[in-house]
């Protein structure tokens, strides 16, 4: 139905082009794009607008980098912002406080808390902790039956019953976990919509008895525009610390997470990322924000154009040019992680400035081809010392690789050319010299 | 001299990162493979048939399934973190910032009277003008209906308001219902019973709509119609999942037909249907584990339940069932489920909370999949017949 925002993108950076600093106009017209990408993504309708005039209040008047177009300088401000706004100092579990170390999980019916609850389970256990699981869940058919097995699986103690009080129950565990020495006790409870007063009551009751370190609100990432409602009602009626987003490995875009981010100003804590129990994650903010915005790849790119480079990848590059350690295995790299963009000719015409200056080389994509299979015909040790290289191994690599000698040659001798001029680089100590694709064939 | 040193360490510690990531890729590679295993051993499983050529067939699905699933898997996750470490740290808010969200905070606490009320105000004032159409198009996003779908209601409800000279507010307010429930009217309400034997309903979904707890109230409505009824327990994958079947089952009166957990399911909803036919049962509904769209194997594995049931009599109903408080996703739910399976029909389950489920409007639209019923609570009787009328008035109160 809706083409993904770069498509959309495309008109406005064809208009949008070459200021100093971004204009009020230019910033609406991506502004408008964003919007759009953001109720798609289900952000809440108001909290988009606000986010929205806001990031646009901001965005004027701003100088755009030498590297960009406005219209990229506009996305990256917007990413920035948001990356800003889910993230959150305070995104770890609080262990601090009387033993046991007390952490529910609350949330709509089906959200994934038990699922939650027992990863949450292992994962303390793996981390040295000794956990014990609650079923307060005595409404839904086998509910504790579930936590069992899942507790069974991971080597947790399960305590609970149907036939109990929640509040009985988890007094119980309390007591039981102290005697067994568990430092943890993690409660599930029941799904309960945030609009039935009694349920709400009945967990503001355990809160208020027990006192957990952490409540946890377990929410869809599928979930629209009733994700505030929910977040709100919780936090009203029973406050939380954090929120657990599930099912993260579907395709929704998950602009819940914004919303509820926004309105209650709670962390989101964990991600939840499959039916398995070791699927749980720490929550990524700049993850999720490429996810809501649906422009990772434009993200990437506008990153790539900052950079030109991974910035891990080119230190190591660096250093091995320095020590000219730089390797035909190392090109190879680099040229598969410029492949990763996409097609050259493409990738070279967004990015700004280039798009002038590549007009008279032409990146034969034929001869990439080429040269990446004889790098690939080589052997690991041709490849990192070709010195070794002689006549018969260069016949053998032209026949593996579907070439020519010739072919072969030319290559052996650029790469050559290219070590002296590296190290004439690294004399200099340029961090330049990392940069740019070392060959042009 | 202690620049360059400085330097140095940076760049071992960007080593030391690089070194952790590739370890912990090689980690979550290693995990992949033992999940893989599980899964094709769980495929290769073929429960109680003894039909020979099934057998065969099952047998050779397990190798298709295991090779889906290593697609399927490989965007898997990064596997371990400390608890109490710090994950990304981005700056505190600044004053400015926390101006705008609490503006925001204080407006949304205000409940969605604040959003019909506009609405209602320009009605009674009768001005038709661009905010009386954006508020109007502002409460179908909020209801989910999704900005295309939203933009198209807004102009059918132009242009029949031009039409028809509309001058009264009641009869504007009349329109949007109209346009909303015209467009959820599409195809047949209600279950399609097989005439020449056993009749099968499929239930399909993604995780946590509340599949299971729908069987239980169509078995209940089924069987207060005098039907008789059998339930097939072929989620053996959820914990409990079998066992929860069966407390419903029980509750409303039905058998469960069940194997044991991790088994083949196809191979349970056969059984069930075996067994419907020599008790001379009138439906087998079969509860299916919940599966995300987007995984290739499993959506397979619902293809294969459907084609093997087949064998024996058709499958007169595949119903999806739909969370209402899902959003913009369930359009590409429904495109999903439709195309592995044939979806005939919609159950939109939880709409006694606060989500109105305006997805739909765009499902029925895009793809003509029916909406059959509503789940409205957690009990067996809360189960309606879904009314276009009704449901198009909820969306504008
Ligand atoms: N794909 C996927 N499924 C998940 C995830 N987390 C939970 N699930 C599934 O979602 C469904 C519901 O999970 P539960 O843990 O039972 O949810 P709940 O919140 O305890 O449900 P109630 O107790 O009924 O309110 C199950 O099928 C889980 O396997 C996730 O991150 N990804
Ligand atoms: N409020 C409300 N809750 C519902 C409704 N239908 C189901 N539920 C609840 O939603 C939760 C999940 O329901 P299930 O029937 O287990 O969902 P499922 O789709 O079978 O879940 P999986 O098999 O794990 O994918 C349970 O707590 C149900 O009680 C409804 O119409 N309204
Ligand atoms: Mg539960
Ligand atoms: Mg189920």
């Amino acid at each position: 139905m809706f083409d993904s925002l770069t498509d959309r993108l495309q008109d406005v950076f064809k208009r949008l082009r070459g200021h100093a600093k971004l204009s009020e106009k230019q910033v609406q017209e991506v502004m408008r794009e964003i919007r759009l990408a953001l109720l798609e993504a289900d952000v809440n309708f108001k909290v988009a607008k606000e986010f929205v005039s806001q990031v646009q209040e901001r965005a004027v008047g701003q100088e755009v980098l030498q590297s960009l177009t406005p219209a990229q300088q506009v996305i990256k401000i917007v990413n920035e912002e948001m990356v800003e706004l889910l993230g959150s100092k305070e995104n770890a579990v609080n262990f601090s406080g009387k033993l046991p170390v007390t952490i529910m999980l609350i949330g709509l019916q089906g959200s994934g808390k038990t699922t939650a609850a027992a990863k949450l389970a292992r994962h303390l256990k793996s981390k040295g902790r000794s956990p014990m699981l609650v079923a307060a869940d005595v409404y839904r058919p086998a509910a504790v039956e579930q936590l069992k097995v899942l507790g069974e699986k991971i080597g947790v103690e399960v305590t609970g019953s149907a036939n109990q009080k929640p509040l009985d129950i988890v007094e119980k565990a309390v007591k039981a976990a102290l005697k067994a020495g568990h430092d943890t006790v993690i409660i599930d409870t029941a799904g309960r919509l945030h609009i039935d007063s009694e349920m709400m009551q009945e967990i503001s009751q355990i809160k208020k008895r027990f006192k957990p370190q952490e409540i946890l609100l377990t929410v869809d990432a599928m979930t629209g525009q009733d994700a505030v409602n929910v977040a709100l009602a919780f936090k009203e009626q029973v406050d939380f610390d954090g929120i657990v987003l599930t099912k993260l490995d579907g395709d929704a875009r998950g602009g819940a997470a914004l919303s509820m981010r926004a309105v209650t100003g709670k962390p989101i804590k964990f991600a939840s990322v499959g039916e398995k129990l070791e699927d749980l994650e720490p929550f990524y903010p700049d993850r999720m924000a490429s996810r809501i915005l649906g422009m990772g790849d434009m993200l990437s790119l506008i990153e790539k154009a900052q950079s030109a480079y991974d910035e891990n990848k080119a230190a190591e590059l660096e250093r091995k040019l320095r020590k000219q350690q730089f390797t035909l295995e190392d090109f190879l790299d680099q040229m598969q992680e410029l492949k990763k963009m996409g097609p050259l000719d493409q990738l070279l015409g967004m990015v700004p400035g280039l798009g002038q200056k590549m007009k008279g080389v032409s990146f034969d994509e034929g001869q990439m081809k080429r040269v990446e299979a004889i790098i690939q015909s080589m052997t690991r040790d041709e490849r990192v010392n070709p010195n070794i290289i002689g006549a018969s191994r260069r016949k053998r690599i032209a026949a593996g690789s579907g070439t020519t000698t010739q072919d072969v040659n030319r290559l052996l001798q650029q790469f050559k050319e290219m070590q002296k001029l590296m190290k004439q680089f690294g004399k200099l100590g340029g961090r330049k010299a990392s940069r740019a694709f070392p060959f042009q064939m | 001299m202690a620049q360059g040193d400085k330097k140095e360490a940076r760049k071992d510690r960007k080593e030391g990162k690089k070194l952790e990531r590739e370890q912990r890729r090689a980690a979550r590679r290693s995990s992949e493979q033992e999940f893989l295993r599980e899964t094709g051993e769980a495929a290769g499983e073929l429960g109680e048939i003894d039909e020979a050529a099934l057998e065969a067939e099952a047998l050779g699905y397990a190798a298709e399934e295991a090779a889906a699933g290593a697609e399927a898997q490989s965007e898997a996750s990064e596997a371990e973190w400390e608890p109490g470490a710090e994950v990304e740290e981005p700056a505190e808010p600044e004053e400015a910032r926390k101006g705008w969200l609490r503006k925001l905070r204080e407006g949304l606490s205000r409940s969605r009277t604040g959003l019909t009320m506009p609405l209602s105000r320009a009605l009674a004032a009768r001005r038709f003008d661009e905010d009386f159409w954006e508020n109007a198009e502002e409460i179908l996003i909020s209801a989910d209906v999704g900005l295309p779908m939203s933009v198209e209601v807004v102009e059918a409800v132009k242009t029949r308001l031009t039409a028809l000279k509309v001058k009264e507010p009641e009869e504007a307010l009349q329109a949007f219902k109209d346009v909303v429930a015209e467009k959820l009217s599409v195809g047949e309400t209600g279950i399609k019973f097989n005439p020449d034997g056993v009749t099968v309903i499929l239930v399909v979904g993604v995780n946590g709509t509340g599949k299971t707890t729908t069987i239980a109230k169509l078995a209940n409505y089924m069987h207060e119609q005098g039907k008789t009824v059998i339930l097939a327990a072929a989620d053996t994958f959820r914990a409990a999942a079998i066992e929860q079947l069966e407390v419903w089952g029980e509750r409303v009166g039905v058998h469960t037909v069940k194997h044991r957990p991790g088994s083949d399911s196809a191979a349970v909803a056969y059984d069930a249907v075996e067994a419907a036919q020599a008790r001379g049962i009138d439906a087998v509904i079969v509860d299916t584990a919940g599966r995300l769209h987007t995984k290739v194997n499993l959506m397979e594995e619902l293809r294969k339940i459907k084609r093997i049931v087949e064998r024996k009599v058709p499958v007169t109903e595949v119903l999806l069932v739909l969370d209402a408080t899902t959003g913009q996703n369930g359009l590409i739910q429904a495109r999903q489920f439709k195309e592995t399976v044939g979806v005939t029909g919609i159950v939109l389950t939880k709409l006694d909370g606060t989500a109105k489920g305006g997805i739909v409007v765009a499902i029925e639209h895009e793809l003509g999949i029916p909406i059959k019923f509503i789940g409205v609570g957690e009990k067996m009787h809360d189960l309606l017949p879904f009314d276009p009328t009704g449901f198009a008035e909820a969306l504008f109160s």
